[in-house]
Protein backbone atom coordinates (compact mmCIF):
# COMPACT_ATOMS: atom_id res chain seq x y z
CA UNK A 1 0.00 0.00 0.00
CA UNK A 2 1.28 3.45 -0.83
CA UNK A 3 1.57 5.95 1.96
CA UNK A 4 -1.57 7.97 2.20
CA UNK A 5 -0.99 11.65 1.51
CA UNK A 6 -1.39 13.75 4.62
CA UNK A 7 -3.49 16.80 3.91
CA UNK A 8 -2.09 18.52 7.03
CA UNK A 9 1.34 18.68 5.42
CA UNK A 10 0.15 20.67 2.44
CA UNK A 11 1.97 23.89 1.65
CA UNK A 12 -1.32 25.34 0.49
CA UNK A 13 -3.02 25.64 3.87
CA UNK A 14 -5.96 27.61 2.48
CA UNK A 15 -7.11 24.61 0.47
CA UNK A 16 -9.43 22.15 2.15
CA UNK A 17 -8.58 18.90 0.44
CA UNK A 18 -9.94 16.31 2.87
CA UNK A 19 -13.10 15.60 0.92
CA UNK A 20 -11.17 15.46 -2.37
CA UNK A 21 -8.58 13.06 -1.00
CA UNK A 22 -11.30 10.93 0.54
CA UNK A 23 -13.06 10.71 -2.81
CA UNK A 24 -9.85 9.74 -4.57
CA UNK A 25 -9.11 7.06 -2.02
CA UNK A 26 -12.62 5.69 -2.10
CA UNK A 27 -12.49 5.38 -5.88
CA UNK A 28 -9.18 3.58 -5.67
CA UNK A 29 -7.21 6.38 -7.26
CA UNK A 30 -3.59 6.24 -6.11
CA UNK A 31 -1.61 9.46 -6.18
CA UNK A 32 1.94 9.11 -7.53
CA UNK A 33 4.39 8.52 -4.72
CA UNK A 34 7.11 10.59 -6.31
CA UNK A 35 5.13 13.79 -6.00
CA UNK A 36 5.80 15.49 -2.67
CA UNK A 37 2.66 16.14 -0.67
CA UNK A 38 1.53 19.74 -0.88
CA UNK A 39 3.83 20.67 -3.77
CA UNK A 40 2.46 21.80 -7.11
CA UNK A 41 3.06 18.46 -8.79
CA UNK A 42 1.11 16.76 -6.02
CA UNK A 43 -1.75 19.26 -6.28
CA UNK A 44 -1.81 18.74 -10.03
CA UNK A 45 -2.07 14.99 -9.41
CA UNK A 46 -5.00 15.61 -7.06
CA UNK A 47 -6.77 17.78 -9.66
CA UNK A 48 -6.04 15.22 -12.40
CA UNK A 49 -7.40 12.51 -10.16
CA UNK A 50 -10.58 14.45 -9.51
CA UNK A 51 -11.04 15.12 -13.23
CA UNK A 52 -10.51 11.45 -13.90
CA UNK A 53 -13.10 10.22 -11.43
CA UNK A 54 -15.61 12.91 -12.37
CA UNK A 55 -15.48 11.78 -15.99
CA UNK A 56 -15.97 8.08 -15.23
CA UNK A 57 -19.03 6.07 -14.37
CA UNK A 58 -18.55 4.80 -10.82
CA UNK A 59 -20.01 1.35 -11.45
CA UNK A 60 -18.60 0.39 -14.84
CA UNK A 61 -15.51 2.58 -15.11
CA UNK A 62 -16.59 3.69 -18.58
CA UNK A 63 -16.83 7.36 -19.53
CA UNK A 64 -19.86 8.90 -17.87
CA UNK A 65 -22.61 10.98 -19.45
CA UNK A 66 -20.70 14.23 -18.84
CA UNK A 67 -17.52 12.97 -20.50
CA UNK A 68 -19.55 11.51 -23.36
CA UNK A 69 -21.21 14.85 -24.10
CA UNK A 70 -17.86 16.58 -24.05
CA UNK A 71 -16.41 14.05 -26.49
CA UNK A 72 -19.49 14.31 -28.70
CA UNK A 73 -19.25 18.11 -28.90
CA UNK A 74 -15.59 17.81 -29.89
CA UNK A 75 -16.46 15.26 -32.55
CA UNK A 76 -19.18 17.49 -33.98
CA UNK A 77 -16.65 20.30 -34.39
CA UNK A 78 -14.26 17.98 -36.13
CA UNK A 79 -16.85 16.58 -38.53
CA UNK A 80 -18.10 20.05 -39.42
CA UNK A 81 -14.65 21.32 -40.22
CA UNK A 82 -12.82 18.28 -41.54
CA UNK A 83 -15.76 16.42 -43.06
CA UNK A 84 -14.66 13.06 -41.71
CA UNK A 85 -17.45 10.56 -41.19
CA UNK A 86 -18.27 9.67 -37.59
CA UNK A 87 -20.73 7.21 -36.08
CA UNK A 88 -22.63 7.28 -32.82
CA UNK A 89 -24.10 4.05 -31.45
CA UNK A 90 -26.72 3.90 -28.72
CA UNK A 91 -26.67 0.50 -27.04
CA UNK A 92 -29.39 -0.77 -24.73
CA UNK A 93 -29.46 -4.05 -22.82
CA UNK A 94 -32.49 -6.13 -23.80
CA UNK A 95 -34.95 -7.03 -21.02
CA UNK A 96 -32.66 -5.69 -18.32
CA UNK A 97 -35.56 -5.21 -15.94
CA UNK A 98 -36.08 -8.96 -15.99
CA UNK A 99 -32.51 -9.50 -14.76
CA UNK A 100 -33.10 -7.14 -11.86
CA UNK A 101 -36.48 -8.61 -11.03
CA UNK A 102 -35.31 -12.22 -11.22
CA UNK A 103 -31.84 -12.06 -9.71
CA UNK A 104 -31.84 -8.79 -7.77
CA UNK A 105 -30.07 -5.49 -8.24
CA UNK A 106 -26.57 -6.70 -7.26
CA UNK A 107 -26.81 -9.19 -10.12
CA UNK A 108 -28.01 -6.38 -12.37
CA UNK A 109 -24.90 -4.41 -11.47
CA UNK A 110 -22.69 -7.35 -12.38
CA UNK A 111 -24.42 -7.64 -15.74
CA UNK A 112 -23.88 -3.94 -16.37
CA UNK A 113 -20.20 -4.37 -15.59
CA UNK A 114 -19.88 -7.39 -17.86
CA UNK A 115 -21.55 -5.57 -20.76
CA UNK A 116 -19.32 -2.54 -20.13
CA UNK A 117 -16.24 -4.76 -20.34
CA UNK A 118 -17.45 -6.35 -23.57
CA UNK A 119 -18.09 -2.92 -25.09
CA UNK A 120 -14.72 -1.66 -23.95
CA UNK A 121 -13.07 -4.61 -25.68
CA UNK A 122 -14.64 -3.57 -28.99
CA UNK A 123 -13.23 -0.09 -29.32
CA UNK A 124 -10.19 1.51 -30.88
CA UNK A 125 -8.08 3.91 -28.81
CA UNK A 126 -9.72 6.98 -30.36
CA UNK A 127 -13.26 5.76 -29.70
CA UNK A 128 -15.34 6.70 -26.68
CA UNK A 129 -17.62 4.26 -24.92
CA UNK A 130 -19.82 5.61 -22.16
CA UNK A 131 -22.54 4.59 -19.80
CA UNK A 132 -25.28 6.88 -20.98
CA UNK A 133 -27.66 6.10 -18.14
CA UNK A 134 -29.37 3.09 -16.58
CA UNK A 135 -28.82 0.13 -18.89
CA UNK A 136 -28.04 2.32 -21.88
CA UNK A 137 -24.54 2.77 -23.28
CA UNK A 138 -23.21 4.96 -26.07
CA UNK A 139 -20.22 4.89 -28.40
CA UNK A 140 -18.56 7.56 -30.50
CA UNK A 141 -16.55 6.20 -33.41
CA UNK A 142 -14.61 8.96 -35.14
CA UNK A 143 -13.48 8.45 -38.72
CA UNK A 144 -15.80 5.51 -39.32
CA UNK A 145 -16.76 5.29 -43.01
CA UNK A 146 -20.47 4.62 -43.66
CA UNK A 147 -19.61 1.41 -45.49
CA UNK A 148 -18.16 -0.06 -42.26
CA UNK A 149 -20.90 1.10 -39.91
CA UNK A 150 -23.15 -1.95 -40.00
CA UNK A 151 -20.21 -4.29 -39.61
CA UNK A 152 -18.88 -2.38 -36.60
CA UNK A 153 -22.29 -2.31 -34.90
CA UNK A 154 -22.82 -5.98 -35.59
CA UNK A 155 -19.45 -6.83 -34.06
CA UNK A 156 -20.41 -4.96 -30.89
CA UNK A 157 -23.72 -6.77 -30.71
CA UNK A 158 -22.09 -10.18 -31.21
CA UNK A 159 -19.42 -9.45 -28.62
CA UNK A 160 -22.01 -8.78 -25.92
CA UNK A 161 -24.04 -11.86 -26.86
CA UNK A 162 -20.92 -14.00 -26.62
CA UNK A 163 -20.17 -12.94 -23.06
CA UNK A 164 -21.88 -13.86 -19.83
CA UNK A 165 -21.82 -12.39 -16.35
CA UNK A 166 -21.16 -14.50 -13.30
CA UNK A 167 -23.76 -13.31 -10.82
CA UNK A 168 -23.16 -15.99 -8.19
CA UNK A 169 -20.79 -18.95 -7.92
CA UNK A 170 -21.76 -21.23 -10.75
CA UNK A 171 -24.53 -18.96 -11.91
CA UNK A 172 -24.12 -17.14 -15.18
CA UNK A 173 -26.42 -14.76 -16.96
CA UNK A 174 -26.05 -13.73 -20.54
CA UNK A 175 -27.78 -10.78 -22.12
CA UNK A 176 -28.15 -9.25 -25.54
CA UNK A 177 -28.19 -5.66 -26.67
CA UNK A 178 -30.09 -3.65 -29.24
CA UNK A 179 -28.08 -1.03 -31.09
CA UNK A 180 -29.09 2.09 -32.98
CA UNK A 181 -26.61 4.13 -34.94
CA UNK A 182 -26.42 7.37 -36.88
CA UNK A 183 -23.65 9.11 -38.79
CA UNK A 184 -22.89 12.78 -38.29
CA UNK A 185 -23.85 14.69 -41.40
CA UNK A 186 -20.56 15.55 -43.09
CA UNK A 187 -19.56 19.21 -43.19
CA UNK A 188 -22.63 20.18 -41.25
CA UNK A 189 -22.66 21.39 -37.68
CA UNK A 190 -25.08 19.09 -35.97
CA UNK A 191 -25.89 19.21 -32.30
CA UNK A 192 -25.34 16.62 -29.62
CA UNK A 193 -29.08 16.21 -28.85
CA UNK A 194 -29.96 15.91 -32.54
CA UNK A 195 -27.29 13.33 -33.26
CA UNK A 196 -28.24 11.26 -30.23
CA UNK A 197 -31.91 11.54 -31.17
CA UNK A 198 -31.22 10.13 -34.63
CA UNK A 199 -29.29 7.20 -33.16
CA UNK A 200 -32.08 6.72 -30.60
CA UNK A 201 -34.66 6.45 -33.37
CA UNK A 202 -32.64 3.59 -34.83
CA UNK A 203 -32.38 2.01 -31.39
CA UNK A 204 -36.15 2.18 -31.16
CA UNK A 205 -36.35 0.49 -34.54
CA UNK A 206 -33.95 -2.26 -33.39
CA UNK A 207 -36.12 -2.83 -30.32
CA UNK A 208 -39.36 -2.94 -32.24
CA UNK A 209 -37.93 -5.29 -34.86
CA UNK A 210 -37.30 -7.88 -32.17
CA UNK A 211 -34.20 -6.77 -30.19
CA UNK A 212 -30.69 -8.26 -30.26
CA UNK A 213 -29.91 -6.45 -33.49
CA UNK A 214 -28.22 -3.36 -34.84
CA UNK A 215 -30.05 -0.80 -36.96
CA UNK A 216 -28.22 2.08 -38.59
CA UNK A 217 -29.62 5.15 -40.23
CA UNK A 218 -29.06 4.78 -43.96
CA UNK A 219 -26.11 6.99 -44.78
CA UNK A 220 -26.37 8.99 -47.97
CA UNK A 221 -24.77 6.97 -50.71
CA UNK A 222 -21.52 8.24 -52.09
CA UNK A 223 -22.25 10.53 -54.98
CA UNK A 224 -19.10 9.75 -56.88
CA UNK A 225 -18.41 6.22 -58.07
CA UNK A 226 -14.97 4.69 -58.49
CA UNK A 227 -15.26 4.91 -62.29
CA UNK A 228 -16.07 8.59 -62.11
CA UNK A 229 -13.08 9.14 -59.85
CA UNK A 230 -10.78 7.21 -62.12
CA UNK A 231 -11.87 9.29 -65.09
CA UNK A 232 -11.44 12.44 -63.02
CA UNK A 233 -7.88 11.58 -62.02
CA UNK A 234 -6.86 8.71 -64.21
CA UNK A 235 -5.98 10.36 -67.49
CA UNK A 236 -2.66 12.00 -67.83
CA UNK A 237 -3.83 15.47 -68.82
CA UNK A 238 -2.61 16.94 -65.56
CA UNK A 239 0.85 15.65 -66.30
CA UNK A 240 0.86 17.38 -69.68
CA UNK A 241 1.78 20.54 -67.90
CA UNK A 242 4.89 19.10 -66.30
CA UNK B 1 -41.98 33.07 -34.28
CA UNK B 2 -43.03 36.44 -35.64
CA UNK B 3 -40.88 38.20 -38.18
CA UNK B 4 -40.86 41.94 -38.19
CA UNK B 5 -41.57 43.52 -41.48
CA UNK B 6 -38.26 44.64 -42.96
CA UNK B 7 -38.06 48.39 -43.43
CA UNK B 8 -36.61 48.06 -46.91
CA UNK B 9 -39.75 46.37 -48.14
CA UNK B 10 -40.85 47.72 -51.51
CA UNK B 11 -43.28 50.57 -51.06
CA UNK B 12 -46.15 48.77 -52.72
CA UNK B 13 -46.63 45.30 -54.18
CA UNK B 14 -47.32 46.87 -57.55
CA UNK B 15 -43.75 47.95 -58.25
CA UNK B 16 -42.34 44.65 -57.08
CA UNK B 17 -42.45 43.07 -60.51
CA UNK B 18 -41.24 46.22 -62.17
CA UNK B 19 -38.21 46.56 -59.90
CA UNK B 20 -35.05 45.36 -61.56
CA UNK B 21 -33.48 43.05 -59.08
CA UNK B 22 -29.81 42.16 -58.69
CA UNK B 23 -28.39 39.00 -60.11
CA UNK B 24 -27.96 36.32 -57.46
CA UNK B 25 -24.90 34.12 -57.59
CA UNK B 26 -24.26 31.29 -55.14
CA UNK B 27 -20.63 30.59 -54.29
CA UNK B 28 -20.19 26.98 -53.28
CA UNK B 29 -17.47 24.33 -53.24
CA UNK B 30 -18.34 20.93 -51.86
CA UNK B 31 -15.21 20.62 -49.76
CA UNK B 32 -14.56 23.19 -47.08
CA UNK B 33 -11.38 25.17 -46.73
CA UNK B 34 -10.81 25.81 -50.45
CA UNK B 35 -11.15 29.57 -50.11
CA UNK B 36 -14.85 29.94 -50.78
CA UNK B 37 -15.51 32.77 -48.35
CA UNK B 38 -12.20 34.41 -49.26
CA UNK B 39 -13.24 34.27 -52.92
CA UNK B 40 -16.74 35.63 -52.27
CA UNK B 41 -15.41 38.58 -50.27
CA UNK B 42 -12.64 39.55 -52.66
CA UNK B 43 -14.78 38.99 -55.74
CA UNK B 44 -17.35 41.31 -54.16
CA UNK B 45 -14.63 43.93 -53.69
CA UNK B 46 -13.50 43.52 -57.31
CA UNK B 47 -17.06 43.82 -58.63
CA UNK B 48 -17.61 46.89 -56.45
CA UNK B 49 -14.56 48.56 -57.97
CA UNK B 50 -15.99 47.92 -61.40
CA UNK B 51 -19.10 49.83 -60.40
CA UNK B 52 -21.53 47.21 -59.14
CA UNK B 53 -23.56 47.52 -55.95
CA UNK B 54 -22.78 44.20 -54.31
CA UNK B 55 -24.21 42.41 -51.30
CA UNK B 56 -22.60 39.31 -49.85
CA UNK B 57 -25.13 37.22 -47.97
CA UNK B 58 -23.51 34.80 -45.61
CA UNK B 59 -25.59 31.73 -46.27
CA UNK B 60 -23.12 29.51 -44.42
CA UNK B 61 -25.83 29.16 -41.86
CA UNK B 62 -24.25 26.80 -39.44
CA UNK B 63 -20.64 27.90 -39.68
CA UNK B 64 -20.62 31.58 -40.42
CA UNK B 65 -17.17 33.03 -40.86
CA UNK B 66 -17.57 35.87 -43.31
CA UNK B 67 -17.51 38.16 -40.28
CA UNK B 68 -14.16 36.68 -39.33
CA UNK B 69 -12.71 37.07 -42.81
CA UNK B 70 -13.80 40.70 -42.97
CA UNK B 71 -13.18 41.52 -39.31
CA UNK B 72 -16.72 42.83 -39.03
CA UNK B 73 -18.15 44.52 -35.98
CA UNK B 74 -20.90 44.84 -34.88
CA UNK B 75 -22.10 41.41 -35.85
CA UNK B 76 -25.77 42.13 -36.33
CA UNK B 77 -27.34 39.20 -38.13
CA UNK B 78 -30.51 38.06 -39.83
CA UNK B 79 -31.20 36.12 -36.68
CA UNK B 80 -31.51 39.48 -34.90
CA UNK B 81 -33.90 40.65 -37.62
CA UNK B 82 -36.11 37.60 -37.23
CA UNK B 83 -36.12 37.89 -33.46
CA UNK B 84 -37.03 41.56 -33.68
CA UNK B 85 -33.78 42.95 -32.28
CA UNK B 86 -33.11 45.12 -35.33
CA UNK B 87 -34.46 45.97 -38.77
CA UNK B 88 -33.26 44.38 -41.98
CA UNK B 89 -31.72 47.72 -42.96
CA UNK B 90 -29.67 47.78 -39.78
CA UNK B 91 -28.45 44.25 -40.41
CA UNK B 92 -26.95 45.16 -43.79
CA UNK B 93 -23.41 46.02 -42.76
CA UNK B 94 -20.85 48.03 -44.72
CA UNK B 95 -17.79 45.90 -45.50
CA UNK B 96 -14.22 47.14 -46.02
CA UNK B 97 -14.25 46.71 -49.81
CA UNK B 98 -17.18 49.09 -50.27
CA UNK B 99 -19.75 46.36 -50.64
CA UNK B 100 -22.46 45.32 -48.17
CA UNK B 101 -22.71 42.24 -46.03
CA UNK B 102 -25.68 40.47 -44.53
CA UNK B 103 -24.76 37.86 -41.95
CA UNK B 104 -27.18 35.01 -41.41
CA UNK B 105 -26.04 34.30 -37.88
CA UNK B 106 -25.52 30.81 -36.63
CA UNK B 107 -28.72 30.92 -34.58
CA UNK B 108 -30.82 31.13 -37.70
CA UNK B 109 -30.82 27.54 -38.76
CA UNK B 110 -30.55 25.88 -35.45
CA UNK B 111 -28.12 23.02 -35.83
CA UNK B 112 -28.34 23.29 -39.60
CA UNK B 113 -31.87 21.98 -39.65
CA UNK B 114 -33.72 23.82 -42.35
CA UNK B 115 -37.34 24.32 -41.44
CA UNK B 116 -39.96 25.51 -43.94
CA UNK B 117 -40.25 28.62 -41.80
CA UNK B 118 -36.58 29.50 -42.25
CA UNK B 119 -36.83 28.85 -45.99
CA UNK B 120 -39.75 31.21 -46.17
CA UNK B 121 -37.96 33.90 -44.20
CA UNK B 122 -34.76 33.68 -46.25
CA UNK B 123 -36.71 33.82 -49.46
CA UNK B 124 -38.50 36.93 -48.27
CA UNK B 125 -35.24 38.59 -47.24
CA UNK B 126 -33.65 37.98 -50.62
CA UNK B 127 -36.71 39.26 -52.45
CA UNK B 128 -36.61 42.35 -50.30
CA UNK B 129 -32.94 43.21 -50.68
CA UNK B 130 -32.45 42.14 -54.29
CA UNK B 131 -33.85 45.32 -55.92
CA UNK B 132 -31.32 47.43 -54.01
CA UNK B 133 -28.23 45.73 -55.42
CA UNK B 134 -26.78 44.83 -58.81
CA UNK B 135 -25.40 41.56 -57.56
CA UNK B 136 -25.88 39.34 -54.54
CA UNK B 137 -23.30 36.73 -53.70
CA UNK B 138 -24.51 33.88 -51.50
CA UNK B 139 -21.59 32.46 -49.58
CA UNK B 140 -22.80 28.94 -48.86
CA UNK B 141 -21.51 26.43 -46.37
CA UNK B 142 -19.24 23.54 -47.21
CA UNK B 143 -20.69 20.25 -48.28
CA UNK B 144 -23.92 19.37 -50.06
CA UNK B 145 -26.34 19.61 -47.17
CA UNK B 146 -29.96 20.64 -47.54
CA UNK B 147 -29.03 24.10 -46.30
CA UNK B 148 -26.42 24.53 -49.02
CA UNK B 149 -28.70 23.15 -51.72
CA UNK B 150 -31.48 25.44 -50.62
CA UNK B 151 -29.20 28.49 -50.69
CA UNK B 152 -28.00 27.54 -54.16
CA UNK B 153 -31.56 27.02 -55.34
CA UNK B 154 -32.25 30.70 -54.66
CA UNK B 155 -29.51 31.80 -57.04
CA UNK B 156 -29.63 32.68 -60.74
CA UNK B 157 -26.20 31.21 -61.25
CA UNK B 158 -23.70 29.08 -59.39
CA UNK B 159 -20.00 29.56 -58.93
CA UNK B 160 -18.11 26.46 -57.81
CA UNK B 161 -14.74 27.09 -56.19
CA UNK B 162 -12.32 24.17 -56.33
CA UNK B 163 -8.62 23.60 -55.79
CA UNK B 164 -6.48 21.10 -57.72
CA UNK B 165 -6.43 18.88 -54.64
CA UNK B 166 -8.14 15.50 -55.36
CA UNK B 167 -10.63 15.70 -52.48
CA UNK B 168 -11.65 19.18 -53.55
CA UNK B 169 -12.08 18.09 -57.18
CA UNK B 170 -14.14 15.07 -56.14
CA UNK B 171 -16.41 17.20 -53.97
CA UNK B 172 -16.69 19.88 -56.65
CA UNK B 173 -17.71 17.19 -59.12
CA UNK B 174 -20.26 15.76 -56.66
CA UNK B 175 -21.69 19.24 -56.18
CA UNK B 176 -21.96 19.82 -59.93
CA UNK B 177 -23.64 16.43 -60.31
CA UNK B 178 -26.24 17.19 -57.65
CA UNK B 179 -26.92 20.68 -59.00
CA UNK B 180 -27.29 19.40 -62.55
CA UNK B 181 -29.57 16.52 -61.66
CA UNK B 182 -31.59 17.99 -58.79
CA UNK B 183 -31.73 21.66 -59.71
CA UNK B 184 -31.60 21.41 -63.49
CA UNK B 185 -28.50 23.58 -63.67
CA UNK B 186 -27.15 23.55 -67.22
CA UNK B 187 -24.38 26.11 -66.81
CA UNK B 188 -22.00 26.21 -63.87
CA UNK B 189 -19.24 28.75 -63.34
CA UNK B 190 -15.92 27.48 -62.08
CA UNK B 191 -12.97 29.18 -60.40
CA UNK B 192 -9.93 27.05 -59.66
CA UNK B 193 -8.16 28.39 -56.61
CA UNK B 194 -4.61 27.74 -55.44
CA UNK B 195 -3.24 26.60 -58.81
CA UNK B 196 0.50 26.06 -58.89
CA UNK B 197 0.95 26.42 -62.65
CA UNK B 198 -0.61 28.66 -65.25
CA UNK B 199 -3.13 26.66 -67.25
CA UNK B 200 -3.91 24.23 -64.45
CA UNK B 201 -7.41 25.70 -64.14
CA UNK B 202 -8.12 25.04 -67.80
CA UNK B 203 -6.94 21.43 -67.50
CA UNK B 204 -9.07 20.89 -64.40
CA UNK B 205 -12.14 22.34 -66.12
CA UNK B 206 -11.46 19.90 -68.96
CA UNK B 207 -11.21 16.95 -66.60
CA UNK B 208 -14.42 17.90 -64.81
CA UNK B 209 -16.25 18.53 -68.09
CA UNK B 210 -15.17 15.14 -69.40
CA UNK B 211 -16.56 13.29 -66.38
CA UNK B 212 -19.73 15.42 -66.43
CA UNK B 213 -20.31 14.59 -70.13
CA UNK B 214 -19.81 10.91 -69.53
CA UNK B 215 -21.63 10.38 -66.22
CA UNK B 216 -23.93 13.32 -65.49
CA UNK B 217 -25.46 14.15 -68.86
CA UNK B 218 -26.92 10.62 -69.33
CA UNK B 219 -28.75 11.04 -65.99
CA UNK B 220 -30.68 14.01 -67.32
CA UNK B 221 -33.70 13.33 -69.47
CA UNK B 222 -34.74 15.39 -72.44
CA UNK B 223 -32.92 16.84 -75.41
CA UNK B 224 -31.47 19.83 -73.58
CA UNK B 225 -29.28 17.86 -71.23
CA UNK B 226 -25.78 19.22 -71.79
CA UNK B 227 -24.18 20.63 -68.65
CA UNK B 228 -21.56 23.23 -69.40
CA UNK B 229 -18.75 24.21 -67.08
CA UNK B 230 -17.44 27.69 -67.70
CA UNK B 231 -14.02 28.56 -66.34
CA UNK B 232 -14.21 32.07 -64.94
CA UNK B 233 -10.57 31.98 -64.01
CA UNK B 234 -7.78 30.48 -62.00
CA UNK B 235 -6.20 32.03 -58.93
CA UNK B 236 -2.59 31.13 -58.23
CA UNK B 237 -1.29 29.86 -54.92
CA UNK B 238 0.05 33.04 -53.39
CA UNK B 239 1.58 33.82 -50.01
CA UNK B 240 -0.17 37.19 -50.21
CA UNK B 241 -3.45 35.36 -49.65
CA UNK B 242 -2.26 33.85 -46.41
CA UNK B 243 -1.02 37.23 -45.29
CA UNK B 244 -4.40 38.86 -45.99
CA UNK B 245 -6.34 36.06 -44.33
CA UNK B 246 -4.16 36.15 -41.24
CA UNK B 247 -4.51 39.89 -40.95
CA UNK B 248 -8.24 39.59 -41.61
CA UNK B 249 -8.05 42.02 -44.49
CA UNK B 250 -9.28 41.91 -48.06
CA UNK B 251 -6.50 40.80 -50.39
CA UNK B 252 -7.62 43.43 -52.88
CA UNK B 253 -7.03 46.14 -50.32
CA UNK B 254 -3.95 44.83 -48.56
CA UNK B 255 -1.96 43.54 -51.53
CA UNK B 256 -3.73 44.65 -54.71
CA UNK B 257 -0.64 44.04 -56.82
CA UNK B 258 -0.29 40.38 -55.83
CA UNK B 259 -0.83 37.73 -58.52
CA UNK B 260 -3.86 36.32 -56.66
CA UNK B 261 -5.49 39.76 -56.36
CA UNK B 262 -4.98 40.41 -60.08
CA UNK B 263 -6.47 37.01 -60.88
CA UNK B 264 -9.58 37.79 -58.84
CA UNK B 265 -9.99 41.12 -60.61
CA UNK B 266 -9.79 39.19 -63.89
CA UNK B 267 -12.53 36.84 -62.67
CA UNK B 268 -14.75 39.85 -61.91
CA UNK B 269 -14.06 41.33 -65.33
CA UNK B 270 -14.97 38.06 -67.04
CA UNK B 271 -18.12 37.81 -64.96
CA UNK B 272 -19.21 41.29 -66.05
CA UNK B 273 -18.35 40.76 -69.71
Amino acid sequence: MSARPQPTKTSAPSLRLDAALQLLEQSGHVLPELAEVGKQAWLQAVVDGLCEISSRDALTGLANRRQFELALAREIDRVARAGEPALVLMIDIDHFKKVNDTHGHPAGDLVLKAVARALHDCIRPMDTVARFGGEEFAMILPNCPPSFGQQVAERVRAKVQGRSATIAPGQEVSVTVSIGGAFAPQWVRSSAPLWIERADQQLYRAKSEGRNRACLEQPTVSLVSAEEKSLLFGTSQLQDLE
Amino acid sequence: MTSRRPSTDPASPADKSAAKRGRIMAVTSGKGGVGKTFMAANLAAALTRQGERVLVLDADLGLANLDVVLNLFPKVTLHDVFTGKCTLEEAILPAPGGFSVLLAGSGLVEYSRLTPEVREQLLKVIETVAPHFDRILLDTGAGISDVVLFAVSLADEVLVVATPEPTSLTDAYATIKVLATQQQRRAIQLVVNQVSRTGEGRVIRGQLQQVVDRYVTPLIEGPDNAVKLNLLGEVPSDLAVREAVQRRRLLLELLPGSPAAKAIVAVATKLLA
